[in-house]
């Protein structure tokens, strides 16, 4: 029980000043997939089941390399984002704050990963 | 997290049925929530028979029918019986209405009426809008002007003005705010259809001078950003208006000072 104002409850801790910046990189990263995923599955499309040499030497060359690491690095921006919305949404409390410092690790890991193997087949 | 199921003190049970009026040919049933605070008991739905010939269109005749003719402890909120005071909001047939200018020949079947979901219950049809109220002045639903005042009046364009329509006319029925997932999920912080659809229109207004204080006040990832664009606010407002719009503009306008 506590003696709050209606009006007190309504204004909360105030506005962070906060939100836009997190909803222009989301409309920014949603307009970059757009344009990235068709060129990957594309690119990705093309060598798929190709032998081991093949893929490498695919890979090896610039636009392939340069696309599948754009997207690999703009999906998991946008996953993060996305996904940190979704925890806000559904997840109350320190478990809120708990998800979304595991999802942001999950989804840098899971970048660097993707541009570690890209790497690796373009050198 | 979230509350996915209703707590055990809100489960509804089956309630009572009220006989049949004697001698109608044309009746029609009502399945009403009903709930007490004073009784201990959990919530029910009593079933009700009306008879159609001797009623009015709109289910806001029945419910006074019913609780005129067959129970009068049936408890609702309703005032003007035209849809522009927003008393008696309720969820019938599965949507957020006004029972007033609802009629029953849009409803297939038993008429089933409950009260405004996700909202604390008062007594059987009357929700706690305490909250939602308080949100509606935190958003300062008023003139904000800085320049002295004028001798006469402050002078708004022809056009100006009709960028208030489809805004102005919301009678904060709270339709829209109760039928969103995310003012369910986050209502305490996230200011919800109505509360926006306000600010914007006050945003917007040209003869207004604290648009960026508005826009300030609105900058917060829970007041403002919850809307996902749901658009459930649009399909159920009474009055045909869109909410998800005007939230929409709010964005814009937020990226329009930033980028």
């Amino acid at each position: 029980m506590a003696y709050m104002t209606d009006r007190k409850r309504a204004e909360g801790m105030g506005s962070a000043k906060s939100g836009t910046e997190h909803h222009w990189h989301m409309m920014v990263s949603s307009v970059a997939l757009a344009i990235l995923v068709p060129l990957f599955i594309f690119t990705f499309g093309r060598i798929l089941g190709a032998p081991y040499e093949e893929v490498v030497a695919y890979f090896g060359r610039p636009f392939p390399a340069i696309v599948a690491a754009l997207t690999v690095v703009v999906s998991f921006l946008h996953f993060k984002n996305g996904v940190q919305v979704l925890i806000e949404d559904y997840v109350h409390g320190t478990m809120r704050k708990v998800l979304i410092i595991a999802m942001i690790c999950l989804s840098y890991a899971a970048a660097g990963t993707g541009l570690f193997a890209i790497a690796r087949l373009a050198f | 997290m979230v509350q996915l199921t209703l707590p055990k003190n809100s489960r509804i049970m089956t309630g009572k049925t009220w006989p049949k009026p004697d001698g109608a040919t044309n009746v029609r049933k009502f399945q009403v929530y009903r709930w007490n605070p004073d009784d201990g008991k959990n919530p029910q739905v009593d079933t009700y028979f009306v008879d159609m010939d001797r009623c009015g269109p709109m289910v806001l005749d029945a419910l006074i029918k019913i609780k005129n003719e067959i129970d009068p402890t049936l408890t609702f909120r309703r005032s003007c019986r035209e849809g522009i005071c927003g008393s008696c909001a309720m969820n019938i047939d599965g949507i957020n209405t006004l029972a007033c200018i609802y009629g029953m020949d849009e409803i297939k079947g038993d008429v089933k009426i409950y009260p405004l979901p996700h909202m604390p219950v008062v007594k059987d049809l009357i929700p706690d809008l305490t909250h939602f109220y308080a949100q509606h002045a935190s958003i300062m639903p008023w003139l904000e002007t800085k320049t002295n005042r004028p001798q006469k009046e402050w002078r708004q364009s022809i056009e100006d003005r009709k960028k208030l329509d489809g805004l102005y006319e919301c009678v904060m029925c709270a339709s829209c705010s109760t039928s969103c997932p995310s003012y369910w999920w986050n209502g305490d912080r996230y200011l919800g259809p109505a509360a926006l659809l306000h600010a914007y229109r006050w945003i917007i207004d040209s003869r207004d001078e604290a648009t960026g204080e508005r826009l300030d006040e609105l900058e917060d990832p829970f007041k403002l950003y919850r809307c996902h664009t749901i658009m459930n606010c649009a399909k159920t407002c009474p009055k045909g208006l869109n909410p998800a719009k005007a939230i929409g503009e709010i964005k814009k306008m937020m990226v329009e000072r930033t980028v």
